[in-house]
């Protein structure tokens, strides 16, 4: 038996040096390329707000996916399923768009959307979500402390809380023809509590500007409350010396608060509040005091009953 | 062709299809989970899915006796059977869902659910009640239990029906508009038995009291 020769390889044959090294070089921009996807948004997010700020508040669990987020949603300004705000609030315009500060103010101001955009660098926020119903999410919203915009219209002494006035137009918010709520959806925080920095405006998630369906173009958000106090596309806000009432008060006085903390000791007279689904995991997790912001946020209720004040 | 008088052969064909019909909520169920198109919260979905289609159930089965004393049609009462036990069907699968995927055997959080909330303290029970109409539905135990004590038996799907609906109503946060329509129609329904009472029958309580 003759044994086996190599055969020659023929100039054609072999990859030029230059066409060699480019191989490798492509491998590692897409290999670099695939991980920065995997990695959370603070480190990758050169989108449309540029470099984002630092924020000390990021949770170290699991970001939710940002499907879930922009699927699953409660603005019954575009119907009250849960999957109708994606649906439907692609036909909300978030430009021309203003936010005025009246009330108790020494500047009332109406700022426009483009100029709050600017107004302060914007920060990468991992909140936990919690909503009434029991379900939860982490989210990486971008934003600013909404103190920073407060301030500049400075309240005055008597400025004792502080209510969000959302859009009402029915003819972009079909939700709005029907009278599930008393239109237009109003919230409202105590004034230390919207002058607290955890309390976010908030413009955007996952690294870019706030799809429709979350609440653009402007929202504020607090981690440690039920996310029903959590008001989407706000136009107004108005700064005053008595507590106001809220649209889910008014639906049903005795089972949403004015305060609405998420507390796993105070049941929803309907159904308990003890644990919540993640979305996403099957087990439910037990719920934590204050959506686990207690550190922050417990000394503002030091003195409170919060079975009453709920 | 009158639709008044339907020969066995016809019936039976109506039968099958509508069996086919009422397995579609379902397969399409099981096709959204294998595809995972259930959205966000799946747990949720298979849960309204599966309840909202047992009170669907309950009300079809509620039909045939008004609309044979309207109408005068005999057959759809030969339906009735088998959508019922549809509506066990799909009440079999809500209660498994709330059991295995939303509580996962909790029995601590099931029993609080029972006890302090109220569309489970109604809902619960409302599932209960169509267990003994299931197990009766059989040509065997209506002979046995006689004609009389098996429908006096099958009243049951009253308050079973009423129940699942009170259940509805009290669980949704806010858009009463779907439990608002199923109370509606519940309310036609029974209320046609009242008003178009069979002229030949006593009513049937009156009967077992004097024994």
């Amino acid at each position: 038996m003759k044994p086996y020769k190599t055969p020659a390889i023929p100039a054609s044959e072999i990859t030029p040096k230059t066409l060699f090294y480019a191989r490798r070089k492509f491998m590692r921009n897409a290999g670099g390329a695939a991980l920065t996807a995997l990695l959370p948004q603070s480190l990758w997010a050169a989108g449309p707000f540029g470099d984002l700020k630092k924020s000390p508040y990021a949770v170290e669990e699991e970001l939710t996916p940002r499907k879930a987020i922009t699927s699953y949603n409660n603005f019954y300004e575009f119907g009250t399923g849960k999957e109708d705000p994606a649906a439907n609030a692609g036909v909300l315009k978030t430009r021309p768009w203003t936010v005025s500060v009246e009330g108790e103010v020494n500047k009332p101001k109406v700022f426009d959307i483009d100029d709050i955009l600017k107004m302060a660098p914007l920060e990468e926020r991992i909140y936990r979500l919690r909503c009434v119903e029991a379900w939860s999410m982490v989210v990486p919203w971008l934003g600013f402390s909404l103190a920073e915009l407060l301030k500049r219209a400075e309240p005055t002494g008597n400025a004792k809380y502080v209510e969000f006035v959302s859009l009402y137009d029915p003819a972009q918010m079909p939700g709005q023809k029907s009278a599930v709520l008393d239109w237009p959806y109003r919230e409202g925080l105590r004034i230390d509590e919207a002058m607290h920095p955890l309390t976010l405006l908030t413009l955007g998630l996952y690294g870019d500007v706030l799809p429709n369906q979350n609440g653009a173009p402007v929202r504020i958000v607090m981690p440690w409350k039920y996310g029903f106090k959590s008001a989407k596309s706000i136009v107004g806000i108005r700064l005053l010396e008595k507590q106001p009432t809220t649209s889910w008060m008014k639906a049903g006085p005795n089972e949403y608060g004015f305060y609405a903390n998420v507390n796993p000791d105070v049941d929803h007279p309907r159904w308990s509040q003890t644990k919540e689904r993640r979305i996403g995991e099957f087990l439910k997790r037990k719920t934590l005091m204050f959506n686990g912001y207690a550190d922050e946020v417990a000394p503002l209720y030091a003195s409170m009953d919060l079975q009453k004040y709920f | 062709m009158s639709f008044r008088n339907l020969g066995n052969k016809t019936v039976g064909r109506i039968k099958v299809g509508v069996f086919m019909l009422a397995l579609i909520p379902l397969l399409k169920l099981c096709a959204g989970a294998y595809s995972d198109e259930l959205g966000a919260n799946p747990i949720e979905k298979i849960s309204h899915v599966t309840g909202y289609w047992t009170l669907t159930f309950l009300l079809i089965t509620l039909t045939p006796t008004p609309l044979r004393r309207l109408s005068g049609w005999p057959w759809p009462v030969r339906l009735r059977r088998m959508l019922g036990l549809f509506a066990f069907f799909y009440g079999c699968l809500h209660f498994l869902t709330y059991l295995v995927l939303d509580q996962f055997f909790d029995w601590d959080g099931i029993l609080e659910d029972i006890v302090k909330r109220p569309y489970i303290t109604v809902g619960f029970p409302a599932f209960l009640l169509m267990i003994p109409l299931a197990v009766t539905s059989t040509d065997n135990m209506i002979r046995r239990l006689g004609g009389k004590y098996w429908r006096l038996l099958h009243t049951l799907i009253y308050p079973c029906a009423i129940g699942g609906v009170v259940h509805y109503w009290w669980l949704v946060k806010r858009d009463l508009t779907n439990p608002i329509i199923f109370a509606v129609l519940l309310g036609v329904l029974l209320g046609a038995r009242a008003v178009y009472r069979p002229r030949t029958t006593k009513p049937l309580y009156s009967k077992i009291v004097k024994r």
